[in-house]
């Protein structure tokens, strides 16, 4: 069969499962008075509809921003404006002012998953498909395998058509970025970047890599010759992006602040809910939220952050390489999600998005993210009620992994890109010839591990002194998982086998 | 893509197993309401009551066997919800009753899975393809477990067909393996289940009597009177008494024969179902109607006289035609008596073996469904699935698959007429198609063309066609005057290509050439 007609097979089989997700409940349904983010995006579109651009961001007797206030940027109050304005020919209640809040009906979810899907098949599904075509030395059967492993990641259908976010655009457009700086058209690189950050800044686990590649390339070709324009191109760009997103806020400087200020609310806490981080796992033996205060807080996690981030950033600056940057991308914003301040569970999301990138080179560990990223989400989905699509996808996901890259026979130190580390370790270490083996049965047992702890937790009422012992449980053991994987991938970008003359300047 | 050996076939029958998952929270019709209640009489009632027990209107009108395995559902039931097995509670649907009734249909297509599993055997692969995407068996496989109708009408609009057809290709499968008794076993018991498949009784019939029970032929092919064997006869029979009378005998101790036939074949329905299942009888009905216009716009006829009955308003009843001749249901019965009878020669006069089985087969399936009384349009998978066995065995089959596989799925289209699930059957049905179409292309691309530029035009048009129907109808003030249009339009143009596929295949069977010059009429 010819390459053409697997892709479409796979982006229907895609679109077919995104949508049977989507027949599933959302955030909230039916729980009043705050309901979920389903009535969060609602809600920013009767805002964005309503009221005048420059109340969107401030509270106002029409905008109550303690009631879901708009805290994501510019271009996501222009979605929901745009949506808003659909949403209003086919029916004027549901954006109409005040009187809409808490709106329910077959109709509207019908409206407002359609939105998520028409927004994933616009931004999201053509960048994978274009990034799995322009893989190189893949044969044609792999990229499709690889595009199909990558449409059918659990994790970001689950939040996005179950849940209900947008993801897939900020994402999608993230990944265009990538698309255009593996094509070397650095500049449009860069406007796809600006506008994915202007979507959500959650992107900006992601800014450091890319701006570190860039930076690099610059040096690279020179800081005093063609380096500096292509330098003095991008800060341009990037500027002229900015611009152009914020302009409607530009007039004076308090509206930029108060938007600034509603992205990051730095007095939300260090963390929210039983996020699989860092400081989640520690608060089980100390309670850092109780023993320091929030500035140090701050400090502290901005620190660990900053320290974890260094290596690979030296090295993606040092020696620019459209594959380092790739794992830089992973590692960077595994490091944010481990150890900066308020993260989401769903920020996992911007971690399992890279390794999609990576799966053609390491399929084994990147199955293996995907599968625990998608296990740390499942108290979310298990209050969201979508514990049947969490139940069928994850399998089938490790079943289309299993099918289209043997994974179980690809664990030796080679298939891992550890060749390099374990050369360099030799004398030192005297397993390395079982290690395959060892590798295999850990895989094993940790999605043994995780299909216990998900049936359990599905089934069974935790016991009356621990209510959270399970969403803990949960969180701790992605946490481990995730620890590990930052050590490894840290490992492969730093070891990388191009670079074997110059890993002394690390 | 899978790692050698049969791997490729566990990842397609898991697959499609989790996308049936998936479907759980989907729409369901009221045949779920059907199965509920029969759960409940069965599980309730004393034998001597299930065929007379009419609380719901959903009374039982399946054979025997389909009954009994109601009767050993509903003991697994009572653990998901007992309520359910309550005759009195009409219309129960609770999460629990939901989740076991979908999760009881995706459990009995394992039955469905292994058949196709047994197909893709006696298909023995000659055509040793070094892609395996391109292997004849790949490809069956993917056409059987995919089928797009079988999971709208199994796993959406809610049907056990999974199974049966299951029981059907195992049958199919057995005969070809030359194991003939388990064949007649199964297809015996099938017809025990679901008496539906009495239609391509005749086809299994014949080709026992012709390869079992002679068991030689004369060298030049034709029939041999001497090897006739008693013994074949005998062992066929008594298969075929044995599962009847585990199946009727109760009822006919208890006297209850005359009502439970009265219940399987109730022809006081009309001679379409609810909305017009795309066969012959769909074509006479629109043409009376553009009659009975043409006449009120000619004055031919008098407007008062022409009663009001809408064929299409959804319910089941009985319709008058107002020019042509109302049609009752013997000369339907003799419509499919005279359209069957050409296939049944053939198998006789001409064997070609299992290969001219499968082909009386779907043409049996198809001549009832063209003529036959109160058809349904699910009934079309009859001849599809089979016909999924010769499509990838030779080019001209292929070519006929596909046009009728795809205007019989399309026909299934406004089964599922609720919002939510118009983007599901959209994306399966484009799924199925783009595969069904790229996969025989390239099984024989060394072969001409499968469908010539009338075909190709033909199947293209039913995109706007589906376009015109679900979105552009909707919108348009036709709607309230003349809601029955898009179904009408759907019934006839898919009844066009339907036909259009009856009459090649009928062609291309009576005029195959075979070693021995036989006619057949």
């Amino acid at each position: 069969m010819e390459k053409w007609s697997l892709m479409t097979l796979t982006v229907l089989l895609a679109l077919t499962v995104r949508w049977a997700v989507s027949l599933g409940s959302y955030s909230g349904a039916g729980k009043p008075p705050m309901y979920g983010d389903y009535e969060a995006q609602r809600h920013w579109q009767e805002i964005t509809y309503n009221l005048p651009i420059r109340q969107w961001y401030f509270n106002t007797s029409d905008n109550n921003l303690l009631y879901w206030g708009l805290d994501y940027p510019p271009l996501t109050a222009y979605h929901s404006f745009v949506c808003a304005y659909i949403a209003k020919l086919i029916n004027p209640d549901w954006v109409a002012l005040h009187t809409s809040r808490g709106y329910e009906s077959q109709p509207h979810k019908l409206f407002m998953r359609t939105t998520v899907f028409v927004a994933d098949l616009l931004v999201y599904i053509p960048a994978v498909i274009l990034y799995c075509f322009s893989l190189k030395e893949t044969s044609a059967k792999k990229k499709v395998s690889s595009a199909l492993c990558i449409l059918l990641y659990p994790g970001l259908i689950l939040i996005d058509h179950g849940h209900f976010q947008y993801n897939s655009v900020s994402l999608g457009l993230a990944l265009w970025a990538v698309l255009c700086l593996s094509h070397d058209w650095d500049l449009l690189g860069s406007v796809a970047f600006c506008l994915a950050l202007n979507y959500k800044q959650m992107e900006l686990y992601h800014s450091l890599p890319f701006f570190c590649y860039l930076l690099g390339k610059c040096f690279k070709k020179g800081l005093k010759g063609k380096g500096l324009v292509l330098l003095a191109k991008l800060a341009g760009t990037v500027l002229v992006s900015f611009a152009a997103c914020w302009l409607p806020f530009g007039t004076d400087v308090e509206q930029i602040m108060q938007v600034l200020r509603r992205l990051f609310p730095i007095d939300r806490g260090l963390f929210e809910d039983k996020v699989a981080n860092i400081w989640c796992s520690l608060s089980v033996l100390i309670k850092i939220k109780n023993v320091i205060s929030p500035r140090t807080q701050l400090k502290l996690s901005f620190a660990v952050t900053f320290l974890s981030l260094l290596p690979a950033c030296i090295k993606l600056t040092v020696q620019p390489s459209l594959r380092g940057f790739k794992f830089a991308l992973v590692s960077c914003a595994l490091s944010f999600f481990l150890f900066s301040f308020q993260v989401h569970e769903k920020s996992i999301l911007l971690v399992s998005v890279p390794v999609c990138l990576i799966i053609n080179e390491i399929p084994f560990m990147a199955t293996w993210f995907l599968l625990v990223s998608t296990f740390s989400l499942l108290p979310l989905l298990l209050k969201d009620e979508l514990l049947l699509p969490y139940a069928v996808t994850t399998p089938a996901f490790l079943a289309v992994c299993l099918a289209s890259f043997s994974i179980l026979e690809k664990t030796s130190a080679e298939d891992l890109q550890l060749k390099a580390f374990s050369l360099s370790l030799k004398g030192y270490v005297s397993w390395v010839k079982s290690f395959p083996r060892i590798v295999r049965s850990l895989f094993l047992l940790s999605v043994a591990l995780m299909g216990a702890l998900s049936v359990l937790g599905a089934a069974a009422p935790p016991p009356q002194r621990l209510p959270d012992l399970f969403p803990l449980a949960v969180a701790l053991v992605s946490c481990l998982h995730f620890l590990l994987f930052l050590l490894y991938f840290n490992v492969v970008m730093l070891w990388d086998s191009k670079s074997r003359g110059q890993r002394k300047i690390n | 893509m899978a790692a050698g050996g049969r791997g490729w076939f566990r990842a397609l029958a898991l697959g499609v197993s989790f996308l049936k998952c998936l479907l759980i929270p989907a729409y369901y019709s009221t045949d779920f309401e059907v199965h509920r209640n029969w759960l409940a009489i069965t599980h309730n009632l004393p034998l001597s009551q299930w065929y007379y027990e009419a609380t719901s209107e959903w009374t039982l009108d399946y054979p025997p066997f389909f009954a009994w395995f109601e009767y050993v559902l509903s003991h697994i039931a009572k653990y998901f919800d007992p309520q359910m097995l309550v005759v009195e509670n009409l219309n129960y649907t609770s999460r629990a009753t939901v989740f076991f009734q979908r999760l009881s249909v995706i459990f009995t297509d394992t039955l469905f899975i292994y058949a196709v599993h047994e197909c893709c055997r006696c298909i023995n692969g000659k055509r040793a393809a070094k892609d395996i995407l391109e292997k004849p068996t790949f490809i069956l496989a993917v056409l059987l477990l995919w089928n797009f109708g079988l999971l709208i009408v199994d796993h959406i609009h809610f049907q056990y067909n999974g199974f049966l057809f299951g029981l059907m290709l195992l049958s199919v499968a057995r005969l070809c393996q030359k194991r003939y008794l388990e064949g007649a076993l199964l297809f015996a018991v099938l017809l025990h289940f679901k008496h539906i498949y009495v239609y391509v009784a005749p086809a299994y019939g014949i080709y026992l009597l012709r390869s079992y029970c002679f068991t030689a032929n004369n060298a030049d092919g034709s029939l041999k009177w001497r090897s006739f064997s008693f013994l074949h006869v005998t062992l066929l029979a008594l298969i075929v008494c044995l599962v009847s009378a585990l199946s009727l005998g109760p009822f006919l101790v208890l006297g209850q024969l005359p009502q439970v036939i009265s219940r399987l074949f109730p022809f006081k329905r009309g001679l379409c179902h609810a909305y017009w299942a795309p066969n012959f009888w769909a074509l006479y009905n629109a043409m009376d109607k553009a009659l009975t216009i043409l006449g009120l716009k000619c004055n031919f006829l008098d407007g008062t006289k022409i009663p009001k009955a809408s064929m299409t308003g959804g319910l089941v009843q009985e319709f008058q035609h107002t020019v042509l001749p109302s049609v009752t249901p013997l000369a339907t019965l003799i419509c499919t008596f005279i359209a069957i009878l050409p296939s049944v020669f053939c198998l006789w006069f001409k064997p070609q073996g299992p290969r001219g089985f499968l082909q009386c087969l779907v043409l049996c399936a198809l001549s009832s469904f063209m003529f036959g009384w109160h058809v349904h349009e699910k009934a079309i998978l009859l001849a599809i699935l089979p016909l999924s066995l010769l499509s990838i065995q030779r080019a001209k089959d292929a070519g006929i698959y596909l046009i009728l596989a795809t205007t019989g799925h399309f026909s299934l289209f406004p089964l599922l007429f609720t919002t939510p699930e118009l983007p599901i059957k959209i994306l399966l049905m484009l799924l199925f198609t783009v595969y069904s179409f790229s996969s025989l292309k390239s099984l024989f691309r060394r072969e001409k063309p499968l469908l010539n530029w009338l075909e190709t035009i033909y199947l293209i048009q039913l995109v706007p066609l589906e376009i015109f129907c679900e979105i552009i109808f909707p919108l348009t003030s036709w709607k309230q005057h003349f809601p029955f249009v898009p179904l009408l339009l759907t019934s006839v143009y898919c009844a066009l290509g339907i036909t259009y596929a009856w009459l090649k295949l009928y062609i291309s069977v009576l005029t195959e050439r075979t070693p021995v010059r036989q006619k057949a009429e």
